[in-house]
């Protein structure tokens, strides 16, 4: 089932948590809410499941308007973020709920629930736990429960609230290959959100990024890391050094250095930012004055496949610091050393209008 | 005002302070204390209990037994249960739905609102009876309408029982709402979602969540009505055999100077009070281990 | 637009709410209303002679010295009493810490008459106090004592739940800078612990206020002499004095809203002070 959102507006007091917000979701897709805590993911899943009702705007489940559908009868899934399993119930009892909370008339038998749940305690592998109670799970067990009886009443969409929030690393790396698996198995159009890009971008096939109540790009997850849209994007989808300077000439200026960049469709003069991931920094030892940016030499992390330089700005950009990704032969080859300067040439940079690039919080 | 009455749940964990050089006190100190508390224990509160069966059996057992069946004790034993039986029911629905109201949604004035509930624990038992007195009373506001009607309150059931419960309003609302504020409201929203409808989540979910904190506070609440001295005296008019509740005739006993009768009665009660302080541990303990148990994370 | 402002997930709001309202309304509201109203009738003068009437005064200055005395009386010991709980290991533990809530569980009438059964000039400890000048029942002091025992589980249950979860890191770190095990009680410990400290000070005081079932008895009730505040309502209503014994119990009620106010905010200060929610 396809499900729209259209111009979702909602507020907290004076607090805008949402605002004007559009958005598809194809059937059969996975798409991740993506955003800082705050951005206002998870208002709009719950809006989307009907736990929560927009200041104006519609969902719309299946072209139809369920704005004013009961959370009861809109047949979503939902996975809290703390699983919300019933802790007085058996793992059994959690999953069949849903079924035994049917009215009379279209509620199966006993025997077909019993059924029905172990078909999906199986589907989660844990068959094996039916009759412990949730406070005996581990983690990553209560997880599949809650899945499990999510999906116990059929439901249409799959909505899940920081799925991996609360879970350890490894638990959490697996069960994100699982719940792609799952996924890639039961096709339910299916939305999670999440604050974690790496999940996001593992797991989805569509990135939806938030930030103060707006979209600031969708896309599938190698569009929005090859191409983000919005300093906002680029700074919170893994690291990135900027520098403040001014359109000049064909390039720009950051301080009293100078960068052989086009600066695209911006003016002469104008105010600009430009972007550039760690391994888009290349350092040379022994650049002519005002190419690149000054910088010196901090620390050297040559202890991975590659290495990691950080510096500290000169010039114009002191007090700034920088992180650079060099092969290990590169470094051997400039024979870098701590407290060495040098000067930055990046290999490409993106550019976005001062004003704009105020978002970018998450920049270093 | 009910700081002192909730739940709480912590264990025995004497140990992490007594195995740790920093957070002992030298033997001296420590028996300086110990000593002092416990004989504070004994004198006030350890005391004036053994005292009362003590008195109670000073004459003998003979004495004691005739105090008990003696008629004026047993109506006065049926309207003391029936005060207790009435008044709890009603408060315990007010309780669960003052605690479903101000725990599981967000209202303007939820703070007075709890401060209001609070008031009847600020209130002398004495006003907590004259109030009643002075709406049903014979010069009260329905006074006249009541006599014109013959209906009595005051000096008769209706006001010990209205006494009662005021007296006792509080306990059950105040040992729920922060327990449901601690557990949210995710499970009843989950539920919800699942298709379940109110009363399905409030039976299924809700109450076995909450049900040692309304044991709990059902427990104080009849310890409470079952003793109230001050609010039904006033309202009560004494009526031997009518309306008399236990603790009254405790009074007038005593009064009488049938003081081996008077402490055979308040036996009674005070072993109400040891059975209440039973449960009520009983119950703590429960809760603490329901508590651990749903704490306990595994990952 | 089809959003409602009222839209809630979870059901029975309007109902739930209503009742509560509706319920605290008749059983609490309206009736505390009337000693306002019935207040009212009294003009001025006549309502301020009957709250400064020598006997009445003379009562209130029992009541509430009293109720002073016993609720400091209580955070001194009840201190004590509480760090024994949470802090040493003894035999019979457990048991003392159930019987702490007596007080709340014993009817008060029970207490009153075994406190008189204790303290009168022939009783268990009277027969010795008397010989050395010291009388209690029906003296002030024998209020003092009712309200010692009524007012005991508030500071103990108050300051218990506090001292359990503090972190004896706290006080390890006192004694690694250099702190005695007193300075670390006074500077760190205390502070701590003193917003609990004063609400079940506040509480104490409050209940001992409005205390009568305990204190009659023992009090023998001589005017002038050992007549607590709430005696003097009921005696005002045996006479058939509406008016005057609704004066006075709005001097109480209007204390006890005081009171209540001053417990709510320490109770907040509490929370914030130590992180605990309630």
């Amino acid at each position: 089932m396809s499900i729209q959102v259209r111009n979702i507006q909602k507020q907290f007091g004076a607090f805008t948590a949402l605002d004007d917000i559009s958005l598809d979701f194809p059937t059969g897709e996975l798409v991740a809410l993506l955003g800082p805590s705050g951005c206002g993911k998870t208002t709009l899943l719950r809006i989307i499941a009907g736990l929560e009702q927009a200041d104006s705007g519609q969902v719309l489940l299946d072209g139809e308007d369920a704005s004013g559908t009961h959370v009861r009868d809109r047949q979503v899934g939902f996975v809290f973020q703390h699983y919300a399993l019933f802790r007085h119930m058996t793992v059994f009892d959690n999953v069949a709920f849903g079924m035994r909370m049917k009215p009379r008339r279209e509620r199966p038998s006993e025997k077909q629930i019993a059924q029905k749940v172990h078909e999906l305690l199986n589907l989660v592998q844990l068959d094996w736990l039916a009759d412990r109670f949730p406070s005996q799970l581990s983690g990553g067990q209560r997880q599949r429960i809650a899945l499990a009886r999510a999906l116990a009443v059929e439901p249409r969409v799959l909505l899940l609230d920081e799925p991996f929030g609360a879970l350890d690393a490894k638990v959490r790396k697996e069960l994100r290959r699982w719940l792609r698996k799952l996924h890639d198995d039961l096709h339910i159009t299916s939305i999670f959100v999440t604050h974690d890009q790496e999940e996001a971008l593992e797991v989805a096939d569509r990135v939806v990024l938030m930030n103060h109540g707006h979209v600031e790009q969708i896309g599938t997850p190698e569009e929005v890391y090859r191409h983000p849209a919005t300093p906002f994007v680029y700074g919170f989808l893994g690291a990135v050094n900027f520098f403040h300077g001014r359109v000049e000439g064909d390039g720009l200026r950051v301080g009293d250095d100078h960068l052989n960049h086009a600066a695209g469709s911006f003016g002469q003069g104008a105010e600009v930012v430009a972007f550039a991931r760690p391994h888009e920094l290349d350092i040379v030892v022994d650049g002519a004055a005002g190419q690149g940016i000054a910088a010196r030499i901090s620390r050297i992390l040559a202890f991975g496949v590659t290495a990691r330089v950080e510096l500290d700005g000169l010039n114009g950009a002191t007090g700034q610091h920088f992180e650079v990704e060099l092969t290990r032969e590169r470094v051997s080859e400039l024979s870098l050393e701590e407290g060495q300067s040098v000067r930055l040439l990046p290999s490409r940079l993106s550019i976005f209008e001062q004003s704009h690039a105020a978002t970018a919080g998450a920049g270093k | 005002m009910a700081g002192a009455t909730t739940l709480h749940l912590g264990g025995d964990q004497a140990t992490r302070f007594e195995s740790r050089a920093a957070t002992r006190e030298t033997p001296l100190v420590k028996w300086l204390i110990l000593g002092t508390a416990l004989s504070f224990f004994t004198i006030f509160l350890l005391m004036p209990l053994i005292a009362v069966f003590i008195e109670a059996l000073r004459k003998g057992w003979e004495t004691y037994a005739t105090a008990l069946i003696d008629p004026d004790a047993l109506s006065a034993l049926r309207l003391t249960l029936l005060a207790a039986v009435i008044a709890l029911p009603l408060n315990l629905v007010f309780g669960v739905c003052a605690a479903w109201a101000i725990a599981k949604f967000e209202f303007r004035g939820k703070h007075f609102l709890i401060t209001l509930i609070d008031l009847p624990f600020s209130v002398s038992p004495v006003i907590a009876g004259l109030i009643y007195v002075l709406v049903f009373g014979a010069q009260g506001w329905f006074g006249p309408w009541l006599s014109e009607h013959d209906v009595k309150i005051i000096f008769a059931v209706p006001g010990i029982v209205l006494a009662t419960v005021f007296v006792t309003f509080p306990f059950i609302a105040r040992e729920l709402i922060p327990l449901m504020q601690a557990q949210g409201k995710e499970e009843e929203e989950a539920a919800i979602v699942l298709g379940a409808n109110g009363l399905q989540t409030f039976w299924h979910v809700t109450l076995p969540n909450i049900k040692w904190g309304l044991l709990y506070g059902v427990i104080l609440t009849n310890a409470r009505a079952m003793g109230e001295f001050g609010a039904v005296s006033v309202v009560s008019g004494h009526i031997r055999g009518e309306t008399n509740t236990l603790p009254l005739h405790v009074e007038i006993l005593y009064n009488e100077y049938q003081f081996a009768a008077a402490f055979a009665v308040a036996s009674l009660l005070a072993l109400l009070a040891l059975v209440t302080l039973g449960i009520k541990t009983w119950v703590e303990h429960r809760a603490a281990v329901a508590y651990r148990n749903s704490q306990d994370d595994a990952s | 637009m089809s959003a409602t402002k009222t839209f809630r997930v979870l059901p029975g709001f309007n109902l739930t709410l209503g009742y509560t309202l509706g319920y605290l309304s008749l059983i609490v509201l309206i009736p505390l209303a009337a000693v306002f109203l019935k207040t009212a009738e009294l003009s001025l003068d006549e309502f301020w002679n009957v709250v400064t009437a020598p006997r009445v005064l003379a009562s209130y200055k029992l009541s509430f010295g009293m109720s002073l005395l016993a609720a400091a009386i209580n955070a001194v010991f009840g201190l004590m009493l509480a760090w024994a709980l949470v802090r040493y290991s003894f035999p019979g533990k457990k048991l003392i810490d159930a019987l702490v809530d007596l007080p709340f569980a014993l009817p008060t009438a029970v207490a009153g008459i075994s406190l008189t059964a204790l303290y009168a000039k022939n009783g268990w400890f009277g027969q010795y106090l008397d010989p050395l000048g010291i009388q209690v029942a029906f003296k002030p002091l024998g209020v003092l004592v009712a309200l010692v025992f009524i007012g005991l589980p508030f500071v103990v249950r108050t300051v218990q739940p506090i001292l359990e979860d503090l972190d004896t890191e706290l006080e390890e770190a006192a004694t690694s800078l250099g702190a005695r095990r007193w300075q670390a009680f006074r500077h760190v410990i205390l502070p701590i612990l003193f917003p609990a400290l004063l609400t079940g000070f506040a509480l104490a005081f409050a209940r001992a206020v409005g205390e009568y079932g305990s204190v009659i008895f023992i009090a023998g009730n001589i005017p002038m002499v050992s007549e607590i505040t709430p005696l003097m309502i009921i005696t005002k209503l045996e006479q058939y004095d509406y008016a005057g014994a609704t004066a006075i119990a709005t001097v109480m009620l209007l204390l006890s809203f005081i009171l209540l106010l001053i417990i709510n905010g320490l109770q907040a200060w509490t929370a914030k002070r130590t992180g605990r929610d309630r």
